[in-house]
């Protein structure tokens, strides 16, 4: 009803207000709601939810890594048999532990969270739509993503522990129960869970597309779409193209588990007794798996990188550097991440000759990464930079996007990654490139676009102090792995005492430990902030960071629908910052040339 | 119970003084009307505090970089001196990328910290400029795809006809070694023969598997090319020789190999670390379930005169079972079966003298 409500706007676009928006029952409005901005929300708070709970268990797994064979019964109260009666972390419950901070973090917090809030918040807001071309199919993908949630946090409370294969879940690992603890219902959680959660992605990602495509305003047209829609725009795209993949190995894997095919399984002995598969290929699922986990990349990063060009801009007081090239980057790497998958496969058996071909196409998407953090760094200099706790997130950024980025060139180098692949070296770079990179963006966006969420400030003292805990605290737990990764450290180990090649460190790991737990904890001043804002906030102005894009000329409290009367023309860019000639340090979208004679360069005029 | 609740107490206060301080900070700011400014005081604090961030950061990282000894010894391996030299180019390359930006964004940072009196100067685009840093990485990427290309087909190149060859098995946790015997020939083997006396699944009819041996360290001559036939029995590990700079997957069902030439004998790997306890060691790279971090496996290599020496003290793998295999074998393979004998190579055969040879140590059951 209220979609219909919405397409008749559209087409008639009569001036009137929207007041025959009657009154919706409170569960239609703030749990079962179609209003794009509700359901940001609702992804922003599970999304805080998971993230801490991804947080905690990797504090518990770097307990045992950085004070191997300290006494943890204290944990016991929490995970009762996980912890044996000496007081050790169970080495299944260990790699449970890995793996479930791996699929939350990348799917629930980075993929869900930042994705489903951001791309639901801004798409409608700065396309200037009332809402998501299917506001009803934006309610079932989130409530999709609901019940995925619901059955990987269930998982994790069964007595046989969730999966615990790697995030990667390889078979026959993953398949096979009887080689591990956390194979068995957990496994089956796990995939039930995703491919749910694949459905309420796909069902985001089909609205995020047609709305840009389909409910561009009057002038918004494609080269005056900001960055950040271009970015949710590519990476939807993405989404759709590779997330039906993991879907089918997900699917193939469950036939494998539960009847008796083999897909992935064959020539196995365990347990004491020859399997019947055969025939099946492990590396085939690796193969699937990896045609959406490396696009998994992007879609992580790529809303990150699109929030932070739109934030740098926007406290820089000056247009993004090379617009037209961010977006040639951007096409670039979106048709790139779908052909460099193999280069997580390169010592998996698979034919050499396919290795030399994906380093040789790994190594080409470093140029289009490298043109984007040149154009960041450009757009600063000569700005009058306004450093916002969102503008110092998003400078983090770029320092995480260069410091991990730079070591994906030596890592997608077939020969030198024979010795790194499966190290803490791959940890580290993944961690400062796709982790920490997305993760900021993700606290860069909240902190810029909290005043049109909640009509609130945030604190912004707090937010510093929290921006340089977090800042410093990522660098001395990832780049000090670098150095364990060189030293041969393999990932996923429980401990290292019985090797004598991985005796040293032991300092080092304990101090990344304990930088770990830092960083969390100065995450709690974070939450503090965004729940005490929320209520206790000072009122934010209309547009407070002084911003070209259409969401700051909304009401304080948009209703849905959004803009009260007609939505505003577009008539430029969106990032037309100190503008020579104009009065103001900013012209918003929606002013027409002829209102800034002064400024206009030659050729610019409205439309007539 | 009472000191419980006494940290319970502490920790309340501590958070009740930190709200206070919030709320102090909050008001003072109000008071002071330091919203309504566009940048105060901490535009600058925050300029200054990322300089001072990346001078300390990059202190550090030279200092622990240079003044550490952080990464494995020179590798034991002939292509691994290659690979470490590409490794090492790319990070200088990657080092001079890393400072050179972050050198710009931070001083940008520094220089243009907002001035009321001072407009951005309007400056989206500038071709030339981005085609030279299109270019120049673009250039930096085909150089270094060219080195990893050739050595990446130098490693994955046939092995060398002179070459020995071993068969390393990963199971749920350890690894099986199998070397060939007299004839060079590893027995075939299939996956439904595997039992508590037969982890290889040999096929016993196979004869050129009744000289093949399983000892319980892997031990190879230096200067020789060595090809590893890698395969698993249950899940997947993989084969890694840090030293060596080996790395290749163990899948069930798909046979891998991977060969590399050992260029140092472990007596000299000792004595250029000054560690007479040194050891080459095997581990597995690929998760592999709840015992993946103790599947350790000792590799030595030996001058080749002592390799020699080591292979004629090993019994072959159907002697040393002599009973299962008799007992299990078709009867018409029964007759042959004195054949078996000890694996010599090429070395004179002479009767192991140490006859304390632990049974098949391989054959550790889990």
């Amino acid at each position: 009803m209220s979609s219909t409500d919405i397409h008749l706007h559209q087409h008639t676009a009569h001036g009137h207000a929207h007041d025959e928006h009657h009154e919706l029952p409170w569960i239609r409005k703030y749990v079962f709601s179609e209003d794009h901005k509700i359901i940001a929300k609702q992804y922003l708070f599970t999304g805080i939810f998971w993230a801490l709970i991804g947080g905690a268990f990797s504090l518990i797994f770097r307990l045992q890594l950085g004070f191997p064979g300290a006494n943890l019964s204290w944990l016991k109260p929490v995970l009762h048999g996980w912890i044996d009666n000496g007081g050790k972390l169970d080495p299944d419950f260990y790699l449970a532990l890995v793996t479930m901070h791996g699929t939350i973090m990348v799917f629930f917090v980075l993929t869900a969270g930042l994705s489903g809030t951001f791309s639901n918040f801004l798409i409608p807001l700065q396309v200037g739509a009332r809402d998501m071309a299917s506001g009803f199919l934006n309610m079932l993908s989130y409530w999709f993503f609901f019940i995925s949630s619901v059955i990987m946090l269930w998982s994790l409370f069964i007595s046989t522990g969730p999966a615990a294969g790697g995030w990667t879940v390889y078979p026959p690992l993953s398949a096979l129960p009887q080689a591990l603890l956390g194979s068995g219902a957990g496994m089956t959680m796990w995939l039930v869970s995703m491919a749910l959660f694949i459905v309420a992605l796909l069902l985001g990602g089909i609205n995020y597309i047609t709305t840009v495509i389909n409910l561009r305003t009057y002038g918004m047209t494609f080269t005056r779409l900001p960055l950040t829609i271009w970015a949710f725009f590519l990476t939807a795209i993405i989404g759709l193209l590779s997330f039906p993949v993991l879907f089918s190995a997900s699917l193939l894997l469950i036939f494998d588990r539960s009847f008796g095919t083999s897909f992935f399984l064959s020539d196995i002995w365990i347990d004491g007794a020859p399997l019947a598969h055969e025939g099946g290929s492990p590396v085939l699922f690796q193969h699937l798996f990896w045609f959406l986990g490396h696009p998994e990349v992007y879609i992580v990063l790529i809303p990150a990188l699109g929030i932070t060009s739109e934030i740098i801009a926007t406290n820089s007081r000056k247009p993004i550097f090379g617009y037209k090239a961010m977006i040639v980057s951007m096409l670039a790497i979106t048709f790139l991440s779908f052909i460099v998958w193999a280069h997580h496969m390169f010592v998996t058996g698979m034919n050499p000759f396919l290795g030399s071909i994906f380093m040789i196409l790994t190594l080409i998407i470093a140029v289009p990464s490298a043109v984007k953090a040149f154009n960041y760094i450009t757009t600063m200099w000569r700005g009058n930079l306004i450093f916002t706790p969102a503008m110092m997130f998003s400078i983090g950024l770029v320092s995480f996007f260069i410091s991990g980025g730079l070591t994906g060139i030596v890592l997608g180098n077939s020969a030198a990654d024979i010795q790194l692949h499966d190290t803490y070296f791959v940890v580290a770079h993944f961690h400062l490139v796709m982790g920490s990179a997305s993760f900021f963006g993700m606290l860069a966006g909240v902190y810029h676009w909290f005043p049109k969420m909640f009509g609130r400030m945030m604190d912004e003292k707090l937010g510093y102090v929290h921006f340089w805990c977090t800042f410093v605290g990522i660098y001395f737990v990832f780049f000090p792995l670098h150095y364990i990764g060189l030293a041969g450290f393999p990932r996923r180990y429980y401990q290292f005492t019985n090797f004598d090649a991985f005796q040293t460190f032991g300092d080092l790991n304990m101090f990344v430990s304990i930088a770990a737990i830092f960083t969390f904890a100065a995450q709690m001043l974070f939450l503090f902030n965004f729940f005490w804002s929320i209520f206790k906030g000072r009122v934010a102005p209309a547009n407070p960071w002084r911003s070209n894009t259409l969401e700051w000329t909304t009401p304080l409290h948009p209703e849905h629908g959004n803009w009260p009367g007609e939505i505003p023309h577009v008539y430029r860019w969106p990032y037309d910052y100190s503008k020579p000639g104009a009065a103001e340090d900013f012209i918003p979208q929606h002013i027409p040339y002829s209102q800034t004679p002064s400024s206009n360069l030659p050729g610019e005029k409205d439309p007539d | 119970m009472s000191q419980s609740l006494e940290i319970g107490i502490a920790v309340v206060l501590i958070l009740a003084i930190l709200v206070l301080i919030f709320r102090i900070q909050a008001l003072v700011s109000v008071m002071r009307g330091s919203y309504r400014k566009r940048a105060g005081l901490s535009n600058k604090v925050n300029a200054i505090l990322f300089v001072v961030f990346a001078l300390v950061g990059f202190g550090t990282f030279f200092w622990f970089s240079f003044g550490t000894e952080y990464h494995l010894p020179v590798s034991s391996s002939e292509h691994g001196i290659h690979t470490d030299f590409m490794f090492w180019l790319t990070m200088a390359i990657l080092v001079i990328a890393f400072v050179i930006t972050h050198i710009f964004m931070i001083s940008f940072i520094y220089k243009y910290q907002f001035d009321e009196n001072r407009k951005a100067y309007f400056y989206p685009e500038n071709h030339k400029l981005e085609f030279v840093w299109t270019i120049i990485p673009a250039i930096v990427m085909v150089v270094l795809v060219y080195y990893g290309y050739r050595t990446w087909n130098d490693i994955f190149k046939m092995a060398p006809a002179d070459r020995m060859e071993i068969e390393v098995m990963g199971q749920q946790f350890n690894w099986l070694v199998r070397y060939p015997g007299a004839d060079g020939k590893l027995g075939s083997h299939s996956y439904k023969k595997i039992s508590p006396d037969n982890q290889f699944g040999l096929i016993l009819e196979d004869q050129t598997g009744w000289d093949d041996f399983a000892p319980r360290e892997i031990h190879i001559p230096k200067g020789k090319p060595v090809l590893l036939r890698i395969r698993a029995r249950d899940v997947l590990h993989s084969v890694y020789l840090p030293h060596f700079r080996v790395k290749m997957d163990a899948v069930p069902g798909m046979p891998t190999t991977f060969w590399f030439t050992p260029i140092q004998t472990t007596a000299e790997k000792r004595e250029e670390l000054g560690n007479p306890n040194f050891n080459f060691e095997l581990a597995c790279a690929e998760l592999c379930g709840r015992g993946h971090f103790s599947m350790r496996y000792i590799l030595v290599v030996d001058e080749p005169e002592n390799y020699k020496k080591w292979v004629a003290e090993q019994k072959a793998w159907a002697e040393v079972n002599r009973e299962y295999v008799v007992k299990t074998i078709k009867p018409e393979y029964k007759d042959k079966l004195p054949e078996i004998k000890v694996a010599t190579p090429d070395a004179p055969t002479v009767a192991p003298a140490d006859t304390t040879t632990p049974k098949a140590t391989a054959l550790n059951i889990k």
